[in-house]
């Protein structure tokens, strides 16, 4: 058989195989344009959000796995672990000192998880713990946390007031989309937030130190063990008001470091965290209640159905279907309307898999 | 070892333990039996803790022990198992037994972090003894497969390696030999008569089969609705008309009338 017989019939003409090259071309730089924009829009922003919301829903989960209830306090005690890091970022800044190219909040947070620390175990000491001992249903700790929560809240807002307040300093950018188009020459830039990718990288780390200790350390273990069968903890010697507080001091640095992380990467408004609870939850229970890997799942899955569902596709679109020139925005959801999308995916995951993705307790 | 005095438990209106009182011997094997609802169970729960008792008074030598908390009574060496077994379902069986001992290095939350070779030595040590269990009772063959998926009567000898893994004073078993096989059943003997000859733990159990509790406990004691029946031998709670009435049933007293006219 000869080489002419093998090439295929459509490749015979010489111009027509140049011009099939060229447009191939320009449909792969259009298909890069598309992805960048959506990168840039919609991963990015979702990938950074689903890491608050994973530490914001890993607390939620751990109170609901050990202590056996939902914490409804738990968006304000993140606004209460930010606000405590956030005047210990001033007091830094006042002083003078700065760890450039990182935000200074960095620095207050460990002070900012040992004030958090001490309010959550005041409250279980003056609040929890007589209910516990009254050996009270998860219902009324329910409506108890409720309480706690609108105490903090007006805590919070007591101190800090009810503004807006911004505390991130340092480098703002790792890459701006200018410096990104001139590096790539596509018409569309990706920028990197320096506090998204502090927000993964601090939640990376956060997670890892997290598991190791649930499955590696004694204490992680006991904590696992009431978790999974509280007689039989009780009976093997294990103390519970021992693994009650330490429940508590992890629960408050997970809950500190997701409200600094979204009070850096967005702002700090008081009211926002309350508003946060609500996807934190469906996070929490999307995933499986009481299971720490369904949580991370679930804050993801949350974060990325929000984005993606209240992004407006125009552009990405005008890249993929140049013919298409479409009136609207391309958009299925504004974005006043984000909350829904975290109540649907509730809805639909308590209606068809109750006890969550990764098999935690049926609620 | 143990004295209970004038215990009660209601539920409302109905009196599930109904003025108990008994002692138990140090280093004995005391049976419990009686017919379903007699209130064992919930004496062990009593005793052990797991719910406060209406009025009454429990005593450990000599010690008011009334409504402490189970994991004192660990501490205190009274401990106890489950007419369910109960286990750790997502741990593996060694990892089930390197949990009991209470007050490990590991618990305190700063040594987890700066401790870290003082914890490792301790849970050497701890795993050692795991493994001692574990051959003791056969069941070595199983250290790292999850306790959830072990048999019936399998976790039933975890429960007993729990008690195992710390130097307990009185075990409390609630029917450890419920559901188990005949060869199962006598490993189980085994155990629990080589711990108390050679541990002196003391043991009360909850039984229903009697050639189990014949051949391990002295005494008995038979329990039916809430009180005390009878106390004694095996042979003279067999014998006793009130324990056949409500428990052993007419069944066995013929037949061991028969049994007696035929020798």
């Amino acid at each position: 058989m000869s080489v002419a017989d093998r090439t295929p019939p459509w490749t015979s003409s010489g111009t027509c195989r140049i011009g099939f090259r060229l447009s191939r071309l320009e449909d792969g730089l259009d298909f890069l344009n598309a992805f960048v924009a959506f990168a840039n829009f919609v991963m990015l922003p979702a990938v950074a959000y689903g890491s608050q919301l994973a530490l914001g829903a890993l607390g939620v989960t751990m109170i609901y796995g050990i202590l056996r209830f939902s914490n409804f306090a738990h968006g304000d005690t993140m606004a209460f672990g930010a606000m405590a890091t956030i005047l210990g970022t001033w007091w830094l800044q006042a002083m003078g000192v700065s760890l450039d190219p990182f935000p200074t909040a960095l620095l207050a947070l460990p002070a900012g998880i040992a004030a958090t620390a001490v309010f959550v175990l005041i409250t279980d000491r003056l609040v929890y713990r007589f209910y516990r001992e009254q050996k009270s249903a998860p219902v009324i700790l329910v409506i108890v946390s409720m309480g706690v929560m609108f105490v903090t809240n007006g805590l919070v807002r007591f101190v800090i007031g009810v503004d807006e307040q911004r505390f991130a300093d340092g480098a703002r950018f790792i890459i701006t989309a200018r410096e990104f188009k001139e590096l790539t020459g596509l018409k569309e830039g990706l920028a990197i937030k320096s506090t998204a990718m502090l927000t993964v990288v601090v939640a990376i780390i956060v997670v890892a130190i997290l598991f190791w200790f649930l499955n590696r350390t004694r204490t992680g273990k006991s904590m696992r063990a009431f978790s999974d069968n509280e007689d039989l903890a009780l009976l093997s010697g294990i103390n519970p008001e021992r693994v009650v507080m330490f429940t508590w001091i992890m629960v408050a640095a997970l809950a500190t470091v997701a409200g600094v992380l979204y009070g850096l990467d967005k702002s700090f408004k008081p009211f926002n965290y309350f508003q946060l609870l609500l996807p934190i939850f469906a996070s929490a229970i999307v995933g499986g209640l009481g299971n720490p890997i369904g949580a991370i799942a679930g804050g993801f899955v949350i974060a990325f159905s929000e984005v993606t569902i209240t992004y407006a596709f125009k552009k990405v679109a005008g890249y993929l279907i140049p013919a298409w020139e479409p009136q609207g925005l391309v958009q299925l959801l504004s974005t006043d309307y984000k909350f829904a999308v975290s109540f649907g995916i509730l809805i639909v995951v308590l209606l068809f898999r109750p006890t969550g993705l990764f098999r935690g307790k049926a609620l | 070892m143990i004295r209970v005095e004038g215990l009660h438990k209601h539920f409302g209106g109905f009196h599930a333990v109904d003025g108990v009182t008994l002692k138990i011997a140090p280093g004995s094997i005391t049976g419990l039996i009686g017919p379903n609802g007699a209130g064992k169970t919930t004496l062990f729960n009593l005793i052990a803790g797991t719910l406060p008792p209406t009025s009454g008074h429990v005593f450990m030598n000599g010690e008011d022990i009334t409504g402490l908390p189970p994991h004192d009574l660990f501490h205190k060496g009274l401990l106890r198992t489950f007419q369910i077994a109960h286990e750790f379902a997502s741990m593996s069986v060694r990892e089930n037994l390197m949990l009991v001992p209470g007050h490990q290095q590991g618990e305190r939350i700063w040594n987890t972090w700066i401790g870290r070779r003082r914890i490792a030595a301790e849970e050497e040590g701890i795993r050692k003894k795991a493994d001692e269990v574990m051959e003791f009772l056969t069941i070595d063959h199983l250290k790292d497969e999850r306790a959830g998926n072990l048999s019936g009567g399998q976790k039933k000898l975890l429960e007993l390696g729990r008690t195992m893994m710390v130097d307990a004073q009185i075990v409390f078993l609630d029917e450890v030999g419920a559901g188990v096989n005949r060869t199962l059943l006598r490993t189980i003997g085994d155990a629990i008569q080589r711990l108390n000859r050679e541990r002196s733990y003391t043991f009360c159990m909850i039984e229903h089969d009697m050639d189990f509790i014949g051949r391990l406990c002295d005494p008995v004691i038979c329990m039916a609705e809430g009180k005390v029946l009878a106390e004694g031998t095996i042979e003279q709670i067999k014998a006793n008309d009130h324990v056949i009435e409500a428990y052993l049933g007419t069944g066995l007293k013929n037949r061991m009338i028969k049994e007696t006219s035929s020798e």
